[in-house]
């Protein structure tokens, strides 16, 4: 295990060595691309100016909106769909085929319908990311273990009771991996809104820097955003493997 | 046979409790917002009688017929190259996954700067959407394969390519239909991102300066036709997919 995260950072510094190797010799050219160094270099003095800081601020607080929006909502409704079996049973085509529907391109009816604001960016966050903690829930309800429901109705546990206290915890597992794929999908429904049209925000703000030719402000933002999303992503990743053991499952 | 009959119905209610949504909320937010299903249906089929949207539709599907057969091709190579050699797996997964969560959006103008304007970026970019669910799903599909299938391949003496087709391939079959169906979803989101910027054809710029002319009808037309494609081909993978699951099984 360990040789094999060596290899990796091994392979992942190889590749940032020849990129900048590349760079520097001339072969990428540096209107396309500046070196991993200087892309570094940018990065730290624009957080040192703090010039994006609204702009990341904005974009960062509409994620947090759009995910808690879906996990709250997407664990209310898996738990409502798993008692209503006939509701369940007619949405299951929809949720079978919900992620092959291209969700962006509801971003311009919604521009029309909300405003070029807020609101459409979250919904699209939202839209992408409820569906995903939905199935998560049914599937870690799916498998909590009959003894245990026997269990409550012995003690005569009322539905939310049992919900909060048995079911929703046997499922936890589960419901965090549903968690995990939310994050992802908030910051790609938000940033890809705010690239596709918007007027504040990261996204927004590479999107201009790219139609200034402004490589010194877009590298860095795009650097950022892979840190940001990969650093997240590995932490909820480890959380939910370590979850998965203590239940004996990983 | 009753209960694929009876998943028909399900669909079917679902639908029509869509169109009434729609119905509902178009009586709501007003016609300078929405157009009712019913206008919707007969602009686009009006639409799909003019030159002007074959050409953008044409455009769209040779841009992601593309962008799929690149995505299948390089994830199946990727997923079983990685799944047959479980070290590579184990120090690529955690780089694989990454990429696959994060905002590929962002890596647009970097596309655009490296393919240029046109039809290969928009390849370009439909397969680095596609590729990663398909070489995941494969490498985890191949990875497990029961040993005694691959004892059995060695015992028989089947070099590598043979090994591949005559017993990782069809053992592996279910698990990677399941990436491929995933893949294809993206590799459409992926090459439709791409027509909204910088394309000067497609269903994507056609979406994208809808916009800017505020026209809701073509907006409306070009979703629906785009959800309609979408929902139809994935329902069609769907059933295969649980066949080869329960066949599997």
């Amino acid at each position: 295990m360990r040789s094999a995260a060596s290899y990796r950072l091994a392979i992942v510094g190889g590749s940032v060595l020849l990129l900048e190797v590349l760079c520097r010799a001339g072969v990428i050219d540096h209107l396309t691309m500046p070196a991993p160094s200087e892309i570094l270099r940018d990065l730290a003095v624009m957080l040192r100016a703090g010039t994006m800081y609204p702009a990341m601020a904005k974009t960062l607080l509409n994620v947090v909106i759009a995910f808690s929006l879906a996990v709250v909502v997407g664990i209310a409704a898996g738990v409502a769909l798993h008692g209503w079996h006939a509701l369940r049973q007619g949405l299951d085509p929809l949720f079978a085929t919900y992620y092959a529907i291209p969700v962006f391109a509801f971003y311009p009816l919604l521009i029309i319908l909300f405003g070029l604001g807020d609101t459409p960016q979250i919904l699209i966050g939202f839209m992408l990311a409820v569906v995903a903690v939905i199935m998560n829930t049914l599937n870690g309800l799916d498998r909590v273990s009959r003894v245990l429901l026997k269990t409550a109705r012995i003690h005569r546990l009322g539905p939310l009771a049992t919900a909060l206290k048995i079911t929703l915890p046997c499922a936890a597992p589960h419901v965090l991996t549903g968690v995990k794929l939310a994050v992802a999908y908030a910051f790609i429904g938000i940033i890809g809104a705010e690239f596709i049209m918007s007027r504040t925000g990261i996204g927004y703000e590479i999107s201009f820097a790219y139609n200034n030719f402004d490589n010194r402000i877009m590298y860095p933002l795009i650097l950022l955003i892979l840190v940001v999303s990969t650093v997240v992503n590995t932490a909820l990743s480890h959380w939910e493997k370590v979850l998965m053991r203590r239940r004996g499952q990983g | 046979m009753v209960r694929s009959r009876s998943s028909a119905l399900h669909g079917l209610v679902l639908v029509v409790g869509l169109v009434i949504g729609w119905q509902i909320l178009f009586e709501i937010a007003g016609e300078n917002a929405l157009a009712p299903p019913l206008e919707t249906v007969t602009y686009l089929l009006q639409l799909l009688s003019t030159a002007a949207f074959w050409g953008h539709l044409l455009e769209t599907a040779r841009a992601f017929a593309m962008a799929l057969a690149l995505s299948i091709l390089l994830g199946l190579a990727t997923g079983f190259t990685l799944g047959l050699h479980r070290f590579s797996g184990e120090v690529a997964e955690p780089i694989l996954v990454a990429f696959y969560s994060v905002p590929k959006i962002t890596l647009y103008p970097i596309v655009l700067l490296a393919f240029g304007l046109g039809m290969p970026a928009k390849v370009a970019f439909g397969t680095i959407h596609g590729i990663v669910p398909i070489a995941i799903f494969t490498m985890n599909a191949v990875r497990a394969v029961s040993p005694v299938l691959l004892k059995t391949g060695r015992v028989l003496k089947l070099g590598p390519w043979e090994m591949v087709r005559a017993v990782l391939f069809p053992a592996a079959l279910p698990e990677i239909f399941t990436g491929l169906r995933v893949g294809f979803s993206l590799t459409l989101i992926g090459t439709l991102l791409g027509e909204m910027f910088a394309a000067q054809k497609g269903l994507g710029y056609l979406l994208m300066t809808a916009i800017g002319l505020q026209n809701v009808r073509v907006i409306m037309a070009v979703t629906l036709f785009l959800v309609l494609f979408a929902a139809s081909v994935s329902t069609l993978l769907v059933v295969i997919d649980r066949r080869l699951h329960r066949r599997a099984a």
